[in-house]
């Protein structure tokens, strides 16, 4: 720790760190040596980076395989205009390199995947997650887990928020509580919210991101006391903040009393809820790709659209479709054609597969077609004035 | 009576209300309440067993009910029992 030298421009930038007497040079060593990896450099990861870049934690890794769109600017500040269309890791590395040029910032543009987590989490001392799916969560959970490393967690949905630090060193030496200990397993799928209701209010991710960014901090320095052992509740609409205890469960998979799991897993599998009898229906599902709908509406063969989506999203977009939201589709099962095709589309593709699967189990229809990749691919590949959300 | 505070995710099953209120002597007399009130809620709460589902937790004050005595974990007129479900952020 003490090779560790500071320059004129470190000290100077650090100052208001340096002179704050809980925290002083030694704080600001401990997180120079440091090394977090970031997974996901989205809503929760632009605060993360943003504090953590300018806070100096030496070495900061970012996880993204994904690109900045238009639809990403309303919350995730750590991106402009000019990054549209740009890989978010390397529009981040730019950014944050403007921010602070003392740091190290190293890039993953992939997937965290179970085959490359541990190769990639092995060389950091805390793992910030900032990840937007149930698969990942549980992924970078079981990761820190084996390679006993501190996860730093926040979550958010529309209004609400959560967060916690998993996996700590305890003074005794074993580890605080881990996310298995909270939720051993993920919801099914039919239980997830659908991407009509994944919405959420802009400044959450900012508000939870930055915690996430202070227990990152606490946990480096040892200033303060963490969130371990415990989970904080946020309801941006009520403004109501609640902490409550997390215990380590006797029945978790990797750290209980009797452990059924000593590696990663396939977690796509794990949150599909294996529900083999339902892929089998899906398989009965037809599908039609957007080409082979153009072709169609162009032949100017007699067909049906059919809109699944709820009246707020046709508002953003529509693609000349009928209507039906899913939640009462068997009941406008009479608006439905049954003498020529019908093609069901939503946003992406799954609500339209559930009404297709809903209609032909409940009224044997057999002229449905699931429009592929839903508006989002017409968008994208047929109608480039429509909005994308 | 006491009062049951609903996240976000399950308010679409209670008319978006946040919170719900019942008298009872335990945890689960609320739970049952609120379920026959809002029956779209039974089956993100609970198994075919009517065991609590492992992806929420309920939690009286700032305790989880699992580590006192689950269902059967005695409340009084002013408790406030939350449900947390796990949520991962927008996608699906």
């Amino acid at each position: 720790m003490d090779k560790l030298n500071f320059s004129k421009q470190e000290l100077e930038r650090y100052s208001r760190h340096l002179i704050l007497p809980e925290f002083n040079i030694e704080g600001q060593k401990k997180l120079k040596a440091a090394k977090v990896l970031v997974v996901g450099s989205g809503g929760l990861g632009s605060p993360l980076l943003l504090y953590l870049a300018a806070a100096g934690v030496g070495t900061i890794g970012i996880v993204d395989f994904d690109h900045v769109d238009e639809s990403n600017l309303q919350r995730q500040v750590l991106f402009g205009v000019d990054d549209i269309g740009v890989p978010k890791v390397e529009a981040a590395k730019r950014r944050l390199e403007k921010l602070n040029p003392h740091i190290d910032i190293k890039t993953y543009n992939t997937w965290l995947t179970s085959d490359n987590a541990l190769e990639i989490i092995k060389d950091y001392d805390v793992v910030a997650d900032g990840t937007d799916n149930f698969p990942t969560r549980y992924l970078v959970n079981d990761a820190c887990v084996l390679l006993d490393k501190v996860n730093v967690y926040a979550s958010i949905y529309r209004f609400e928020g959560q967060a916690s630090v998993f996996n700590e060193l305890l003074e005794d030496g074993s580890r605080g509580p881990n996310y298995r200990d909270l939720f051993p397993t993920p919801p099914p799928p039919g239980l997830v919210p659908s991407c009509a209701e994944g919405g959420v209010i802009g400044v959450l991710p900012g508000i939870l991101g930055s915690l996430q960014a202070n227990e990152v901090i606490k946990v480096l320095s040892g200033v303060g006391s963490t969130l371990s052992g415990r989970l904080f509740l946020f309801d941006a609409a009520s403004f109501e903040t609640r902490t409550v205890k997390v215990h380590k469960s006797p029945d978790n998979p990797l750290t209980g009393e009797h452990p059924s799991q000593s590696g990663l897993i396939d977690y796509q599998q794990f949150c599909s809820g294996e529900r083999q009898p339902e892929e089998e229906l899906e398989t009965k599902i037809k599908t039609m790709s957007v080409e082979e709908y153009l072709a169609l509406r162009t032949s100017g063969e007699a067909h049906q659209l059919i809109d699944v989506r709820e009246p707020f999203e046709y508002e953003i977009a529509e693609m000349g479709g009928e209507l039906l939201p899913l939640g009462s589709i068997e009941k406008n099962v009479d608006r439905i054609a049954k003498d020529r095709k019908v093609i069901v589309h939503c946003k992406a593709g799954k609500r339209s597969a559930d009404a297709i699967e809903r209609l032909q189990g409940a009224f044997g229809l057999n002229n449905l077609y699931n429009l592929e990749g839903g508006i989002l691919a017409w968008a994208e590949k047929v109608d480039a004035d429509l909005a994308k959300y | 009576m006491a009062q049951v505070i609903i996240p976000t995710p399950l308010r679409k099953f209670t008319n978006s209300q946040a919170r719900f209120e019942a008298a009872g002597n335990t945890v689960q007399d609320v739970l049952k309440a609120l379920s026959t009130q809002h029956q779209g809620l039974k089956t993100h709460l609970l198994d075919e067993n009517g065991e609590l589902r492992s992806f929420v937790r309920v939690y009286l004050g700032d305790e989880d009910i699992n580590f006192l005595q689950k269902g059967a974990t005695p409340i009084e007129a002013n408790s406030i029992i939350s449900i947390i479900p796990a949520i991962a952020g927008g996608i699906v």
